[in-house]
């Protein structure tokens, strides 16, 4: 059989477009079977989600959260112009004669509307549930139409920056317990972000535009990012330039107090405030066993609009990479910030509720640790059986639906095969192909003499057990393991 | 924004005006005057629009879960999901919306409660009705033969939302299947026995699950008389059986379905019997019945269903039931449907009512109808209503008056005096780098029975108190919420003595 390479290129094509296109096609024409951008996950890909989103609960639990759920769609109205320049991006129902809906954007809004509708003033909750984006889908880096989203937020008037402390201790401990590498969290504030874009004399209407633009500082450099804003957006040279002095600079606590003494900073009473709280951030951060993982960055510049302060922004720092490793170029892993304003915008009487929290990005971090199995060709069990009933001779189904039905009641995780006279060698195929790590083995032999055997499907040692002692010996067995 | 406010101030001022001119009773067309002058200012500001115009709801049929129903959802899920992986499920899950196409001409006549996507310039999409469909397709797309498989999810129908009685629009639903040629009824065997391990270990109360074939359903129809056309309308009466009498039952058959009598009555005679596995060997003897030759299928393999589930230990749960007539189009063989049995009401407690709790059956045809040259792959799979289920937990433990807990934690790191909040976060950050589940009061000086009463309230078990005197002698103040014992523990002690006292294991693995 010729290597794959070397095939004819029009037959290599062939090959291609039957293995990606799905059966569903061939059938239909040019429908596909899946709508675009959204996926199936296979117990594979589940395995390693339930792991990283109980790492992600256990952790929000740690910290005093309660959990709760949204509907899938609110009213369009409820989620309408919160999201600024996203909004088009939103998945509406079609309207078959009742109330308008949209599908959530995000786990934030839907939480702001709940605190108003239930005139909660403290809260202090997680929420996991997916959320529905009509975004291009770039698949190759993990984004998706329909995504997870791991959010914990603090709502309540309290005493300043130690709720917002907790939420970057929290990115800290998941980033940390989920053993992806060395990261880092970039922390910025709106108030400082604001007064930097003021006092550099840039237009107020221009404010969210120029924002924009330098939060792409990430990916793009300056030079591009300058040529952005002055050549697209009516950016005054001399005002980018000021923009720059600023923007390229990240630090530690020092940095905040460099720019508590900057001639033009220090004049403006926002980046005063900003500057104020982030001061106490990091005596809290300190405190927390965190400050070297935290960077003042002010290049930090978050989409959406309804920060008020703090804002924090978690990436990877990239290992370099090793043979046949892909760099990984996934952008934030975690991210959040305070946002005071937007429960009074859902309040009747505009009653405020300031609010802090982070949003953890598992779709990324799925993809990443999904990369890093594939490169090291690791596999994982799908099912969680311990053991296998099996048996080598015909005619004894009823024995082995009778001995399995005790494993099952006493809570023990136990399959057998859907045959009625299964050969020996099969069953223990399976087992080995599955994971499952004993077998209990019933025979004509063992039913005379009133015993069981157990088979380790690891070393193959078998040794006989009463049936009486069966269910006792297997929970020693499993505990020890 | 200057302009309006001054306009704003007009609009204060001339109604101010009017008011007085009212007040002393000025004549007529002067107030007509100013009040003309003040409807022209009113009508320059234009419409107020800082009032909200919208309400504070969620759509119609669909709720929020608060943190005390997301804790009684997470025990009955944890129930439920342990049985599912003790029978060596694996799970999955699938988009919360499919291609239109997709889900058309599978659900018959509810396919009008489908919630439909706008279109939006791409594909038309619909939110998912159940999860067997989109596990249908998931098999013939990924071109599986054989999965064992759990999917727990929400699924949408635009029904008469009936929120009282758990009948919602958005909803959970808890999916076993298992898909593959295999020797018959043993895996239909096995999703009866989960079923009851399930109900079984949820603890609410007697059940019974009724089991029929669809063979047998529509060979007595047959022999009956009705006509092939009429097969799935008279089947619907026939599943209000349990609802309505056998007299409201035929009424519909006969006065708006336009059965004749007779064949009424012949259903009659079966649709009212239900037993054990005596029943079936009844049936088979049965004259008309065992002429058919499906009927004689469906009670064959119900034979051979009995008879597993006897090794299986739950045959006194199982009711062979010829009215159980299940709504959806797709089974094609063994259906079965559990309901809690009504236990009489006790003082203060409200009836439920009587309705199905889980549900499922045999469908071989539905992979086919997905897959391009048309192969069939036998299903046979099971669906719990927790929803249902959820309102009966919280309903129990409401009568039992226990108390759920909606947070974990086990100890509030507390101070106190004031200017310790420096203490307490270096405390709090030691037990959470710990693995100890900790909270601390967003106060910079809080008062200790603020401290002591929110640990009353969230039923936190354990206070950590830090004050000046401990600060200096080493050693924290460790204080047992409900019995309000208190201890000195050494600073370096404390992880692990906590961790005693919560049954936490001693490292983190």
């Amino acid at each position: 059989m010729p290597l794959l390479g070397l095939l004819p290129r029009r037959a290599w094509a062939a090959l291609l477009s039957q293995l990606v296109r799905p059966p569903c096609a061939s059938r239909t024409g040019a429908v596909r079977c899946q709508s675009q951008g959204t996926r199936d996950l296979s117990p594979q890909h589940m395995v390693v989600r339930e792991k990283i989103l109980d790492l992600v609960i256990s952790c929000f639990k740690r910290h005093g959260a309660k959990g709760m759920d949204t509907p899938a769609f609110e009213l369009k109205e409820i989620l309408t112009e919160k999201y600024g320049e996203d909004s088009g991006l939103m998945y509406d129902l079609k309207d078959q004669g009742g109330e308008l809906l949209s599908l959530r954007y995000d786990l934030t809004v839907p939480f702001a509307r709940y605190l108003a509708m239930n005139k909660v003033k403290k809260m202090k909750r997680y929420h996991v549930g997916k959320v529905w984006r009509r975004e291009s889908p770039t698949i190759v880096q993990g984004r998706y139409r329909e995504f997870c989203q791991c959010d914990f937020d603090i709502a309540g008037q309290f005493d300043p920056m130690i709720p917002d402390a907790e939420c970057l201790k929290i990115m800290c401990e998941i980033l940390s317990g989920l053993q992806l590498g060395d990261f880092l969290i970039k922390v910025n504030d709106r108030r400082i972000v604001d007064g930097m874009f003021a006092a550099c004399g840039v237009p107020e209407s221009k404010f969210r535009a120029i924002c924009s633009s330098i939060d792409k500082l990430d990916k793009m450099a300056w030079k591009d990012v300058r040529h952005e804003m002055v050549a697209k957006k009516g950016l005054a040279p001399e005002v980018a330039d000021r923009i720059g002095d600023y923007v390229q600079c990240h630090g530690g606590v020092s940095l905040v107090e460099q720019m508590f003494q900057d001639p033009r900073l220090s004049q403006n009473k926002q980046a005063l405030e900003g500057l104020g709280d982030l001061k106490l951030l990091f005596e809290y951060l300190t405190l927390f066993g965190i400050a070297e993982k935290i960077s003042f960055d002010l290049s930090l510049a978050r989409g959406l609009d309804y920060y008020t302060g703090v804002i924090y922004e978690a990436v990877l720092l990239q290992t370099p990479t090793q043979a046949g490793e892909e760099p990984l170029n996934v952008g934030s892993v975690a991210a959040g910030g305070r946002y005071d304003g937007l429960v009074g915008m859902f309040d009747p009487k505009g009653h405020k509720v300031p609010c802090v929290g982070l949003s953890i990005g598992v779709e990324r971090i799925f993809y990443i640790v999904e990369q890093r199995m594939k490169t090291k060709g690791e596999k994982v069990r799908t099912t969680e059986t311990q053991v296998f009933v099996a048996t080598p001779q015909k005619n004894f189904l009823q024995e082995r639906l009778k001995l399995i039905t005790e494993l099952w009641d006493a809570g023990i995780k136990a399959e057998m095969l859907y045959k009625n006279n299964p050969k020996l060698l099969t069953q223990l195929h399976y087992c080995e192909s599955t994971g499952i790590p004993l077998v209990v083995i019933i025979g004509e032999q063992e039913l005379k003499e009133g015993v069981i055997k157990i088979r380790s499907v690891a070393s193959r040692e078998e040794v006989a057990i009463k049936r009486e002692n069966l269910v006792a010996e297997i929970q020693k067995r499993l505990s020890e393991s | 924004m200057a302009e309006r406010a001054a306009l704003e101030e007009l609009v204060k001022l001339q109604g101010e005006r009017v008011r007085g001119l009212k007040q002393q009773k000025a004549s007529a067309e002067l107030i007509e005057e100013e009040v003309g002058k003040l409807l022209k200012l009113k009508a320059q500001l234009g419409p107020d629009e800082s009032k909200q115009k919208f309400v504070l709801k969620t759509p119609k049929g669909t709720r929020d879960y608060s943190p005390r129903q997301m804790a009684v959802r997470e025990k009955v899920f944890d129930v439920i999901i342990r049985c599912f992986k003790r029978h060596g499920a694996e799970v999955i899950d699938t988009p919360v919306f499919e291609l239109k196409e997709t889900l058309m001409g599978k659900y018959g006549e509810d396919s009008k409660l489908i919630y439909d996507l706008k279109d939006q310039g791409g594909e038309l999409l619909s939110l998912r009705y159940d999860l067997t469909v989109p596990f249908a397709r998931y098999l013939a797309m990924n071109k599986l033969t054989n999965i064992k498989r759990y999917h727990i999810a929400k699924v949408y129908r635009r029904d008469n939302p009936a929120m009282t009685r758990g009948r919602y629009r958005e909803f959970y639903q808890c999916d076993f299947d298992i898909a593959g040629n295999f020797d018959p009824m043993i895996p239909d065997a096995e999703c009866l026995k989960i079923m009851c391990e399930i109900l079984s270990s949820l603890q609410i109360g007697d059940f019974l699950v009724k089991v029929n074939d669809r063979r047998i359903l529509d060979g007595m129809f047959a022999i009956c008389g009705v006509s092939d056309s009429k097969f799935r309308t008279i089947c619907s009466s026939v599943d209000k059986l349990d609802k309505v009498s056998w007299e409201e039952v035929k009424n519909e058959m006969v006065g708006e379905k336009g059965l004749a009598p007779e064949v009424a009555d012949r259903i009659g005679d079966y649709v009212q019997q239900h037993g054990g596995v005596s029943l079936v060997e009844q049936l088979l003897q049965d004259p008309k019945l065992s002429q058919n030759k499906q009927a004689l299928e469906g009670l064959g393999d119900l034979k051979l269903l009995f008879e597993y589930l006897t090794l299986f230990g739950i045959d006194d749960k199982i009711s062979f039931d010829l009215s159980l007539a299940r709504g959806l189009d797709y089974y094609t063989g063994v259906i079965y449907e559990a309901v809690l049995l009504q236990t009489p009401a006790q003082a203060g407690e409200e009836p439920l009512g009587v309705g199905s709790v889980a549900a499922g059956g045999r469908y071989d045809g539905l992979v086919g109808m997905f897959d391009p040259k048309g192969r069939k792959v036998p299903c046979v799979g099971l669906s719990i209503g927790v929803e249902r289920i959820f309102s009966i937990v919280e309903q129990r433990l409401e009568a039992l008056e226990e108390k759920v807990r909606t947070t974990e934690t086990q100890v509030l790191v507390a101070s106190a005096q004031k200017k310790l909040l420096e203490e307490r976060l270096k405390l709090v950050s030691e037990l959470w780098d710990a693995g100890i589940k900790a909270e601390l009061l967003y106060k910079k000086n809080p008062k200790l029975l603020n401290q002591l009463q929110y640990c009353e309230e969230a039923g936190i078990p354990l206070v950590a108190i830090i004050g000046e005197q401990e600060l200096k002698d080493g050693v924290i103040k460790l204080r047992s919420v409900t019995s309000r014992e208190e201890v000195n523990v050494r600073r370096e002690d404390l992880v692990e003595e906590i961790k005693r006292r919560t049954g936490q294991p001693l490292c983190i693995c």
